[in-house]
């Protein structure tokens, strides 16, 4: 099962350059093992989208065929196959 | 003729300066812009030069960086230098402190963090270890954020595995054995904040400062007080006589005198201005009995404060004194405080300078 998944731009220095991946989930998977699948090959990219416990960090925001996960159920939330998964810092700062 | 760096970390990204004689700086372009740098550790042990700098965004979390060529280039290890092991559910939210230890101990550095944590690296700040002592301590579910956090934002190593830590706010914690066993040392300060007799901790340091000459003569400034002991922390006593005011972050000391220390008063907790709105630092070469004020060079009117990472001292002959205030203008003084000239101006509010003659 391959998921599409959009990374920020700010990012791509920890991707390779690139601000879209495809990642074979091997079949019906979470948000979290998508995001685990990533982090084997971009760790630096993990820890800058989530903390050591795993965390989603409080200004980035996932969502799932335009749905944000934390209105679902945030990295349990299911990635259903051909999925799109957004990955992009909220608006913050100052 | 020796060049001396000046690393200022702002709000927004880093700044270095370079200088052959301390007055006249060449400012770089800024690195790790719209980053905020609340830490900077630049460590000459050994006859090379690291830079290493503690990064925060407010999106990526928490970073550090370091830099082997003077900034041309800068490397952070793959899976990150300050990470908290699984068992202890804590994830670091900001890097408040890189402190290289002594030239005796090549190698080690020591980082503060929020929440109230202490690490240490032994491979000059690649990776560090969590310093189990101080996040098993009985206290630590009692200290409390300061206005700026929950950090241990001191580390001040001293001779046969002595070491002081400074936290907001659960004040000046000691260890006698290189870090494995921690004790309260605030006997003297006050807390005005807390009902009753002052505790044995929850103070609000703001920054402690050891004396290079007599390792067990520290210094403090508070939140409201200044102090120093001459018994490694077992009893404090007001040296805040002789000051404007006895609000304010900064605690410097002479890398090579004894008894000289600076500080930069604010008016108060509740007035965080240079006392009149004209900045300025205060020295004393008495280890505190007596100070005289040193503003040759400093603007008339100066509404932001210092905070208290945003002053240093290099190890230059004489000592260079260094401040960045919230404002965003960085001042040098090359001659131990008596005359100061610009830097930079217009920066993001300076959160930390670090200086080095180098190698």
């Amino acid at each position: 099962m391959t998921v599409r998944v959009l990374l920020p731009r700010l990012l791509a220095d920890c991707t390779g350059g690139r601000t879209a991946v495809d990642v074979d989930l091997g079949g019906p998977g979470t948000v979290r093992a998508l995001l685990d699948a990533l982090a084997a090959d971009h760790p630096v990219f993990d820890r800058r989208v989530r903390d050591e416990t795993g965390a989603l960090r409080r200004h980035v925001n996932v969502y799932v065929d335009g749905e944000d996960v934390r209105r679902a159920d945030g990295l349990a939330t299911a990635v259903p196959p051909s999925a799109e998964v957004m990955v992009i810092q909220s608006v913050a700062g100052g | 003729m020796d060049t001396t760096l000046l690393a200022i970390g702002t709000r927004k990204g880093l700044w270095l300066a370079t200088s052959e004689d301390r007055r006249s700086w060449s400012l770089s372009q800024p690195h790790f812009l719209m980053t905020e740098v609340p830490s900077i550790g630049i460590d000459t042990r050994g006859g090379r030069t690291r830079l290493m700098v503690g990064l925060r965004s407010e999106h990526w979390g928490p970073t550090v960086f370091h830099s082997d060529d003077l900034g041309a280039t800068w490397t952070e290890p793959e899976n990150g230098a300050i990470r908290f092991p699984a068992d202890t559910g804590g994830a670091v939210e900001r890097i408040w402190q890189l402190q290289p230890d002594s030239a005796d101990r090549p190698g080690v550095v020591w980082a503060g963090c929020e929440p109230h944590s202490l690490w240490q690296s032994t491979d000059s700040g690649e990776h560090f270890e969590l310093n189990r002592g101080l996040w098993d301590h009985p206290h630590r579910p009692e200290w409390q954020p300061g206005g700026g956090g929950a950090a241990v934002h001191t580390v001040a190593p001293g001779p046969d595995g002595t070491v002081h830590v400074a936290m907001s706010a659960g004040g000046v914690y000691r260890s006698r054995d290189g870090g494995n066993s921690w004790a309260a040392r605030n006997s003297g300060i006050s807390a005005y904040f807390l009902p009753g007799p002052a505790p044995e901790f929850g103070q609000c340091v703001h920054k402690i400062a050891r004396d290079a000459v007599a390792p067990s003569r520290l210094y403090a400034q508070n939140h409201h007080g200044v102090y120093r002991t001459e018994d490694d922390g077992d009893t404090w006593t007001s040296i805040a006589d002789g000051l404007p005011a006895d609000f304010g972050f900064v605690m410097l000391t002479h890398p090579h005198r004894a008894g000289t220390v600076w500080v930069v008063p604010l008016v108060a907790d509740g007035e965080r201005i240079p006392p009149e709105g004209r900045l300025a630092v205060h020295r004393s070469d008495d280890a505190g009995s007596s100070w005289r004020r040193q503003s040759a060079g400093l603007p008339d009117v100066e509404f932001n404060a210092v905070l208290r990472d945003a002053a240093a001292v290099d190890a230059g002959d004489p000592v260079g004194v260094y401040l960045g205030t919230r404002g965003g203008d960085v001042y040098a003084s090359a001659d131990e405080g008596e005359t100061f000239t610009q830097v930079a101006g217009h920066l993001p509010d300076v959160l930390c300078v670090r200086a080095a003659v180098l190698p």
